[in-house]
Order: structure tokens, then C-alpha cells, then sequence
């Protein structure tokens, strides 16, 4: 047993990191140092330069993108570019519909749909979340009803993220009310540009823009559009949820915060030297710096298990989600808390070298408000509490 | 001791009451604020006349010489409303600065035109170099012929932006972290010198950010006589941690109040969602902390008016200690409990806890204040002081003013 990375392994993450370094454009990397909303455009910028590299979707198929590189490589490229401050590409497109297609989808949706999400050519959101449908997902009202050669869809979706950016939307619709509610689910693929296709933006309580209502109107969907088997979009789903494990801990992410947040610390101590409060804030960040080691090689672990022919789905990769997400919300109140009473005043449009200016304070108080959001989302922690404890009482 | 309120105190509290449920329903509320002042002149003129701007000052200038723990009930239920108007600006940090460190003829002058609701005060203290600590002042004070010109920056000015006459925090001798050397000086907010750019908080509040330039006032224009105002600023800060800390209780009871009606009416997996024990215990919790900061919001209006500096000192210490620790975690399970719709804009409970959150970063935070009681000599907050009788309050007889500056005028 031995947790050194090999030789080639150090070789492979400083490549990734040499390519970051030479390659992400610095408006979108300060964007990130502060959490700072990116445009439609910068991430599209930045996915093409990924797609040139032939990095864009590595965790993909070769057939269709992939870079064939096993899952730990997979895990150790996604670490070094979070902390590198890189963008995540589109989810919902790379890690979501994109892997439900080319598992699930027939040849005509393949090759019509996976070049673009590739490119972003086309920007998709996730329809699953209604407002009686959060946590209950399998609850789902949204209903699709054949007709010919056409679905037609009626209900509304909520939390759709950046639907106002989205050329397509994947959803789950009811499509039999006659049985058990997972088993009358169907998954279905709808552009945007459809009549009866309307879209509302919410604000969220940091002040941003990034969620939506969709609603569905007597939407008309070519019967073409449906993944797979009719009435099996709830195992789809599920795959899905199951699929996406790696970066959901986000520790590549945190280690980069977290980093940020010792530097903020230090400088600190160099000009605010008798700050009541900084030797504790101090304290919270190297607790925080172990927690997250042991994050970082839970993960890794957690990876060694799946990677194992009889490798199942433990209680343990639960705790990527609920340990990841408590750990990036105590980085935001640590940020609030150094921030002090600057953390009141928001960032000023004019404000824009945050490498070297205290305006990063302004920044704290809305990612701290944003980041409530991700012991909520992807399945709330209380649900993850549940599926680790019905593991462990079943086991 | 005695723990209940007097008659009076309940009166006040429900003319309170229905004066917020009058003025702030939601969509009320939510006009307001995204209002281009982002407060209400109007409803300002209603909280003159129920008495609330003339709350505490005393009699003889105007008000109704009540104290603390009335202040404590009017915040409690500002608080629960959100209300965005200047009260804590105005009446507790404005009016409080007049009141402890002003010399006669500013009280005279300026306290009734603040409880005739026709003048507008905002205080000038937190500079870009500060944090907590209220003494780390750069902003100078320079003598002049007549009096004294102010050179220096601020940020975070509440209610700066439509205020009539600033009271500005600036150094007339000393280092940038030196206790002594320190006044306050009063100045309009469109004087020859002031720049002032007026923008939001968090939590939706105006405040400002603003510019002293050669900005000159008269030796009159300095509150009180001595140039040693950290005393007097640090005792109104007390005052106004007591006070939030009544907005707090407010703001967590709403909270509380509006996550046991959702988790009551929310269904997933075929049942309310009260129904989890999870959540139950969750609530607990949250109950737990509540009365533990509103415990501690009573402490506060008892001990804020100790005249032991030190032990006033630890007591509210220990008060924002509790205060931001509660707030902190009524507020993150509120939203939490709420799931999605509580990060929305569309709902109270978001609202509610950005305002939480801003509490939490006025005047120190729960480990700064946990440091000053770490370090003193005497860690342990102070026993609360029986003999602090609530005063009773006495309507006002009106005052006419003497003839006063007229750069002291309001404009309201």
C-alpha cells in the first residue's frame, strides 16, 4: 500500500498544470479566484481551448472524445485543474446527458448530440427538480403523453441551472401514471427553442442568476428525442447520479481556496498584525487543511474500490458528498470571517485586480450565501446521512 | 429581578407590532428595497410619530427617556420585519453619539430635530485599513483658524448616503491605532469636501462610501469638549450591540417561526418532512440557540448601561459572542430546512438570513469578541447587574429649540 504518486503520475499533473498556467485566460481565472459568475462566453472560450487539447471530455469513450485514461488519471487531472482555478466544463452536458447518450442513446442521438456537447455548440441544462419534486425526485409531475409521432410535454421544472444560457434541456417526465412512480419515468431530450418552452430566472440570495423555472407548455417533442426505453428514465437517472462521483468532493477546488485563504491569512498578519481574531481564523484553516487531506484520500480510496472488479457502491462514497460540501462551506465562513465588517460591502464593478486588492472582501459574503447551496444540492446532506446509515445497518 | 415586561413595555411592544404588520408585508417590503433609496421616507414619518426616533432620547431634548430595554423590544420587532428604515443609524448611533458625547447646545439643537424626525444622522467610523477594532482611525483632524478640516476615507457608512449631518470619527493627534487622540466631528453630508457614493450591503441596506477632502468644520463642530471620543464611541457601539442583538432574536424567531410552518407543510416521500426525526432535532436546535441569544439580548440591555467600562466591555463581548454564534446556525438550518427555495430572492427566509449574516460582521465577530474575553484577566461575562430598574418612560413635552447653527438643520 503506498500513497505516493509514481513517476509518472508527478509527470502527468504538471503537465495539466503547465497547460492551465499557459492557457486559461486570465479574466476568467481572476473570475474564479473570487467565485465570481463567468459568462456564456468565457466558459465556451474556455471548453474550446480544453476541445483543442483533446481534453474537453476525457472521462468520454475515446469514440467520442475520451482520452482512454484510467479513472485514477481521470481523478488526478480534474485535482489539478480545480486547483489551478480552471472551470469546470458544462455538467450537465460532459458528465450528465453527455455519458446518458453514449450509454443509453442509439446511433442517430450519438452522432447528432455528443460532437456538440463536446464543443459546446450546445449548451444543456438539467430538467429533473420540481417544486414538489426536490429531494423526492421519483415524485415528478412534469408529463409526457405520446401523440403520433410526438411527445407532448406539460409541467415546470425548478433549480434548472443556467437555464437561460441552454440550447437543450434533459428531462425526466412522467410518461405512465399507472405504476409504481420510478418505474413510470422516462427520459427525454427537448430544445429550448420549442413553442411552449418558457423560461423564468430566479434570483438566488447572494444576488445572482443562476437558476430557473422552466415551464412546459404543451410542448411538442419529436418521439426521436427519447433516450433509451420509454418508462426507463429513472435507472438512467440513477446511473447518472452514480456516474458523476469524481469532483463531486471537490477537493482540487477546495485545496485552491483553501490556499487562497492561508495567503489572505498571512497577509493578515502583515498588516492587521494585532487582529484579535487571527490567530483563531488561523487555527480554522489548518483544521480545515487536514480535513481536507483526509478528503483527498478518501477520495482516492474510494476510486480503489470502484476500480475493483467486485467494487460496489459503499457507504463511503457518501462521504465525499457530505465532507466535501461542509468543507467548502466552512472555507466561505472562514473568508466571511477574515473578510470582517468588509464583508458588507459587495465588490464594485470597478473593482478588478483581486490578486493584489482587499476588494476580495467584497466577494466573501456572496459566495458564503451561494455555497448554503451545496449541503442542499445533488442530493441533500440529509439524504446522503440516510443512504450511508441504511448501508450500514443493512450490511 | 424581574424578568417580565411592565405595562408600558408591553404597550410599546404592540403598537410596535402592528405598525410593522402595517408596513411590512413582504411585497411592502420588497418595494422598499429595491426602491432607488432602498428605505421610505413615509414610513420614517410613521415611526416619528409612534414615537420610536425620540425612543431614548431624553425629555428635556424632545424624546421619551426611555433606555435599553425598550430599544430592546422596537428592535426585536424590527428585526422580525426586516425593516430597512434608519433607526439604528439615526436614533442609536447618531443619537447616541450626541447623547454621550455631546457638549448642551448640541443636544439641545440637534436631539429634538432627530425626534421630530427632521434631521438625519449617520456615523463615519469604519475605515478600509479596520476591522473590529473601533480605534484604528487614519482619517485626520487637522486644526484650522476657525476650526478643523477632515482629510480621510470611510466605508461602511449606514444610512450615509441621504443622511443630513455626518459624525464623523477622525484623529486629532496619534498613531493610526492609538486610543487617544480621537474626535468627533459633526459635518453636513453635502459640505464643500464630502464625496459620497451611496451603494447596498448584503443584506439590501444603504450605506455609503465616503470622501473627506479638505472637508472644514467649526471648533463647534466637534462633539463635546475633549478630543478623546473613544469612551463615547465605544459606549454607543455597546448600546447598538445590545440592540442587534434584539434585532437578532427578531430575525431567528422569524426564522424558526416560518421553517416549522414549512417542514409542516412540505411532502416528500409521501409525508411532511416534520415527520423525520432528523428535522425534529434539527428544530430543537435551533430553538435551543434562539433562547440562548435572547437571553443574552436581556443581558445586554441590562449591561450595556454599566458605567464600569471593562465590565460593560466583557458583558456585550459576551452577548455578540452569542449573538453570532446563533445567528449563524439559526440561520444556515433555516435555509437548509427550507432546501431550494430558501437561496431565493422570492422568499423571506433568504432575506432573513443575509441580514443575520450582516449582524454577524457589525462590530466585531464571535472570535474577536471571544479573544477579548479569552485575554482579560476575568474570562467570565459579568453577573447581570440587579439594580438596573427599567426607567419608565414618560411621554414627551415639547421643546422650541434654542437658535441653533443653521448647518445643523435637517432637510426632512
Amino acid at each position: 500500500m503506498n500513497l505516493d504518486f509514481t513517476d509518472e503520475e508527478t509527470a502527468f499533473r504538471e503537465e495539466v498544470r503547465d497547460f492551465v498556467r499557459g492557457s486559461l485566460p486570465r479574466s476568467i481565472r481572476q473570475k474564479m479566484l473570487v467565485n465570481r459568475e463567468l459568462t456564456k462566453d468565457d466558459l465556451v472560450t474556455w471548453t474550446r481551448i480544453l476541445d483543442e487539447k483533446g481534453w474537453a471530455v476525457p472521462h468520454w469513450p475515446v469514440e467520442w472524445g475520451g482520452t482512454g485514461w484510467p479513472p485514477f488519471k481521470q481523478a488526478l487531472f480534474i485535482d489539478v485543474m480545480q486547483q489551478e482555478l480552471a472551470p469546470d466544463t458544462l455538467s450537465f452536458g460532459t458528465s450528465m446527458v453527455g455519458p446518458i447518450i453514449y450509454t443509453f442513446g442509439n446511433e442517430a442521438q450519438k452522432r447528432r448530440f455528443l460532437p456538440r456537447i463536446v464543443n459546446l455548440d450546445d449548451w444543456w441544462c438539467q430538467g429533473f427538480s420540481e417544486p414538489q419534486a426536490g429531494s423526492d425526485l421519483a415524485s415528478l409531475r412534469t408529463t409526457a403523453v405520446r401523440d403520433g409521432d410526438e411527445y407532448v410535454v406539460n409541467g415546470q421544472k425548478t433549480w434548472t441551472t443556467l437555464g437561460q444560457h441552454a440550447d437543450w434541456i434533459f428531462c425526466l417526465v412522467r410518461t405512465n401514471r399507472d405504476v409504481k412512480k420510478q418505474a413510470g419515468i422516462s427520459f427525454l431530450l427537448i430544445d429550448m427553442m420549442s413553442p411552449g418552452v418558457t423560461v423564468r430566472p430566479i434570483q438566488t440570495i447572494d444576488g445572482g442568476y443562476e437558476i430557473n423555472d422552466v415551464f412546459l407548455d404543451d410542448v411538442r417533442v419529436p418521439s426521436e428525442n427519447l433516450v433509451g426505453e420509454e418508462n426507463r428514465g429513472w435507472d438512467y437517472a440513477k446511473f447518472l447520479l452514480q456516474h458523476e462521483r469524481t469532483g463531486i468532493a471537490r477537493v482540487g477546488a477546495s485545496k485552491a481556496s483553501l490556499r487562497r485563504a492561508r495567503e489572505l491569512a498571512e497577509r493578515e498578519s502583515r498588516d492587521n498584525p494585532a487582529r484579535p481574531d487571527l490567530a483563531q481564523i488561523r487555527a480554522r484553516i489548518a483544521l480545515l487543511e487536514v480535513e481536507l487531506k483526509a478528503l483527498e484520500i478518501t477520495q482516492y480510496r474510494v476510486l480503489a474500490e470502484e476500480s475493483r472488479p467486485d467494487g460496489g457502491n459503499g457507504p463511503a462514497a457518501s462521504i465525499l458528498k457530505v465532507k466535501g460540501s461542509e468543507i467548502q462551506q466552512a472555507i466561505s465562513e472562514l473568508m466571511l470571517d477574515l473578510a470582517g465588517p468588509h464583508a458588507l460591502t459587495p465588490l464594485m464593478p470597478a473593482d478588478t485586480d483581486y490578486d493584489l486588492d482587499r476588494s476580495w472582501a467584497g466577494t466573501a459574503a456572496g459566495t458564503y450565501l451561494n455555497w448554503r447551496k451545496v449541503s442542499i444540492y445533488g442530493g441533500s446532506n440529509e439524504i446522503q446521512r440516510n443512504i450511508i446509515a441504511k448501508q450500514l445497518l443493512a450490511s | 429581578m424581574d424578568l417580565q415586561l411592565n405595562e408600558q413595555q408591553r404597550l410599546l411592544k404592540e403598537s410596535v407590532q402592528r405598525l410593522a404588520a402595517d408596513l411590512y408585508p413582504f411585497e411592502k417590503r420588497e418595494a422598499i428595497r429595491l426602491g432607488e433609496t432602498g428605505w421610505s421616507r413615509d414610513y420614517w414619518r410613521q415611526y416619528v410619530e409612534l414615537g420610536l426616533a425620540g425612543l431614548v432620547a431624553e425629555e428635556a431634548h424632545g424624546g421619551f427617556g426611555c433606555g435599553p430595554f425598550e430599544t430592546m423590544i422596537v428592535m426585536e420587532e424590527l428585526g422580525r420585519s426586516l425593516a430597512q428604515e434608519p433607526f439604528v443609524a439615526t436614533v442609536l448611533l447618531g443619537g447616541g453619539l450626541i447623547r454621550h458625547a455631546g457638549n448642551e447646545e448640541q443636544k439641545e439643537c440637534l436631539l429634538p430635530q432627530v425626534c421630530g424626525g427632521e434631521l438625519l444622522l449617520a456615523f463615519a467610523y469604519l475605515e478600509e485599513q479596520a476591522r473590529h477594532e473601533l480605534h484604528d482611525i487614519a482619517t485626520t483632524a487637522t486644526k484650522t483658524a476657525d476650526g478643523y478640516s477632515l482629510n480621510g476615507s470611510k466605508t461602511l457608512v449606514l444610512h450615509g448616503y441621504d443622511a443630513d449631518l455626518l459624525i464623523v470619527a477622525a484623529r486629532l493627534s496619534g498613531d493610526r491605532r492609538d486610543r487617544d487622540g480621537i474626535g468627533l466631528f459633526l459635518i453636513a453630508g453635502d459640505a464643500p469636501g464630502v464625496t459620497r457614493q451611496g451603494y447596498r450591503t448584503v443584506d439590501g441596506r444603504p450605506a455609503a462610501k465616503i470622501v473627506f477632502r479638505n472637508a472644514d468644520v467649526s471648533s463647534g463642530d466637534m462633539l463635546g469638549a475633549s478630543g478623546d471620543a473613544l469612551a463615547a464611541i465605544e459606549r454607543v457601539a455597546d448600546e447598538t450591540i445590545a440592540a442587534l442583538a434584539a434585532e437578532g432574536v427578531g430575525l431567528m424567531d422569524e426564522m424558526l417561526n416560518m421553517t416549522i410552518e414549512h417542514v409542516r407543510t412540505r411532502k416528500q416521500f409521501g409525508t411532511e418532512i416534520a415527520s423525520f426525526q432528523a428535522i425534529q432535532h434539527r428544530l430543537a436546535d435551533m430553538f435551543i440557540a434562539l433562547e440562548q441569544a435572547r437571553s443574552m439580548a436581556v443581558f445586554a440591555a441590562g449591561v450595556c448601561q454599566d458605567e464600569d467600562r471593562e465590565r460593560r466591555a466583557a458583558g456585550i463581548a459576551a452577548v455578540k459572542v452569542q449573538l453570532c454564534r446563533s445567528l449563524r446556525f439559526v440561520g444556515q438550518q433555516a435555509i437548509q430546512l427550507h432546501g431550494g427555495i430558501g437561496m431565493t430572492m422570492e422568499y423571506k427566509v433568504g432575506h432573513l438570513f443575509q441580514r443575520a449574516t450582516a449582524i454577524e460582521a457589525l462590530f466585531g465577530g464571535a472570535e474577536h469578541h471571544l479573544e477579548t474575553l479569552a485575554s482579560g484577566g476575568d474570562s467570565s461575562p459579568p453577573e447581570p447587574v440587579s439594580d438596573f430598574r427599567t426607567r419608565r418612560c414618560f411621554p414627551a413635552a415639547s421643546r422650541p429649540g434654542q437658535s441653533c447653527p443653521a448647518r445643523w438643520a435637517g432637510r426632512s
